[in-house]
């Protein structure tokens, strides 16, 4: 196990995941989709506009996990000095604010047919949003400091006291949005309840593991680059960069 | 330096404090900003008195809130310039409750002024009589939340590129369980309803900040003084 804690050993073994990880993802990506988009049944009320919640739901509930492994991960390098946990949530942060952003845009365009505009202050949108700038937040603080081992430092303190925050945030927009308007439609609410029917269940459950799978490879392949322009100075970087070019005839 | 803990930290408070009577215009900056930021809303949305008594509360608190910001950066800069942070870094004692006295200080130059400026602007913004008690409380609980959360953002951003916009991006979103507490009791007293409530959630907000922003930015500097 030590072994791969190593980022040379931990590059070959993310190598050899990858296609793996790649080809589960695509396969729970159709049929999840396939699932969702044809064999579940139109919603009385809703129609077939419902059918964006198996990309919606997933998304959101990825882009709350993910900020959650990125403080774990940047907890785990401050503490132990590992630099694959370092790495970890550096490459884990561009991957959770553009879910957050894909949970935003399918939220928004839902919101057309069900609320009849693209933008409400629903408290869940709103905690998104929030969410969101505390991705851009950690990414722009880790772009603007050059030293890797002080950027992923800074990053962890910041998403642990964002991690201690997001509760009280999402509890508090809740609340302000209950005082602000009369209870729009509990969008999560009833889907999460088990009265959904398991035409409709199975699919969502379905997606939301394509995306889990999904973020993992991703997040291998982003950590395999980091490893690569952190260890750029070694031999054996050097040794794989030169093979790689003799392999396409670039290299004498 | 035989000094205990306690002393150390006053020291450092008392000291702040005098740095900042010796420089008010660091001090009345932000102020100013505080009530030109103000002023400005009824020239954007008109003169008319209900649609400002109605908007009083959240810009006076949104006000508040980017003046506290734009005062975090005098909170560090100053002291990483010419080593004194260093030197903190370097004492006997835990860098924590120094840090902690190097906030207090900064709240009293920044939030407390608000407070104090507050009853004014509300007047401007004809938020009713009895609703301006209610939003000096609520300033009064809530900017010492916005300075502990500010500090964090300030020890990370300390001698980075771009800082100050930096800043904004990391302690904003933080600030919004404040925000909506804090202008939300000032509405609620505006139109006659209970505040308890809000009152005890920006207590609730200020301890956990007490108990834990010190430590985290302390934890902060000394990553950025690394």
């Amino acid at each position: 196990m030590y072994k791969y804690a190593s980022p040379k050993n931990f590059y070959a073994l993310a190598g050899r995941l990858i296609p793996w990880l790649g080809t589960i993802t695509l396969l729970l990506f159709v049929f999840g989709l396939y699932l969702g988009l044809y064999v579940a049944p139109p919603d009385y009320q809703q129609g077939d506009s419902y059918r964006i919640m198996f990309i919606h739901v997933p998304a959101a509930w990825m882009s709350m996990f993910i900020y959650v492994m990125m403080a774990g991960a940047g907890l785990v390098g401050l503490v132990w000095n590992i630099k694959l946990a370092d790495m970890l949530a550096t490459a884990s942060a561009p991957i959770g604010a553009s879910l957050t952003l894909m949970a935003l845009v399918t939220g928004s365009l839902w919101g057309k047919p069900t609320w009849g505009t693209y933008w409400v202050w629903d408290a869940r949108l709103t905690s998104e949003l929030l969410l969101f700038f505390l991705y851009m937040g950690f990414m722009a603080l880790q772009a603007a400091i050059d030293d890797p081992r002080r950027s992923a430092r800074a990053g962890a303190v910041l998403a642990l006291v964002g991690v201690v925050d997001i509760p009280i945030i999402h509890f508090s927009v809740v609340w302000w949005n209950t005082l602000h308007q009369p209870a729009s439609i509990g969008s999560l609410g009833r889907i999460v309840s088990p009265t959904i029917y398991p035409s409709m269940l199975h699919p969502l459950l379905i997606m939301s593991i394509a995306f889990f799978v999904f973020y993992f490879t991703v997040v291998l392949i982003r950590m395999r680059g980091e490893i690569l322009a952190r260890e750029r100075h070694t031999g054996w970087v050097t040794q794989i960069v030169r093979s790689g070019m003799e392999t396409q005839g670039k290299f004498p | 330096m035989s000094q205990n803990l306690l002393g150390t930290a006053r020291c450092i408070f008392q000291r702040d404090l005098i740095l900042a009577a010796r420089k008010p215009a660091d001090v009345a900056t932000p102020l100013a900003f505080f009530v030109i930021v103000s002023s400005l809303f009824p020239l954007g949305v008109g003169p008319e008195p209900d649609v400002l008594s109605r908007l009083a509360p959240g810009v006076l608190w949104v006000a508040a809130l980017l003046a506290t910001m734009l005062s975090l950066g005098r909170l560090f800069a100053g002291d990483h310039a010419d080593g004194t942070l260093e030197q903190m870094t370097l004492s006997p004692h835990p860098l924590t409750p120094l840090v902690f006295a190097k906030v207090a200080a900064h709240w009293v130059t920044s939030g407390l002024l608000l407070v104090v400026l507050s009853p004014l602007l509300a007047m401007q913004l004809n938020l009713p009589a009895h609703a301006m008690g209610t939003l000096a409380v609520t300033l009064l609980l809530g900017t010492p939340v916005l300075s502990l959360l500010g500090s964090v953002g300030a020890a990370l951003t300390l001698g980075v590129r771009g800082g100050g916009v930096l800043l904004s991006l990391l302690v904003l979103p933080l600030y919004t369980p404040v925000l909506i507490f804090g202008a939300g009791a000032v509405t609620a007293s505006a139109s006659g309803l209970d505040t308890k409530a809000y009152f005890s959630l920006l207590g609730a907000f200020l301890l956990l900040a007490l108990g834990f922003a010190p430590w985290a930015t302390a934890a902060a500097l000394r990553i950025s003084l690394d």
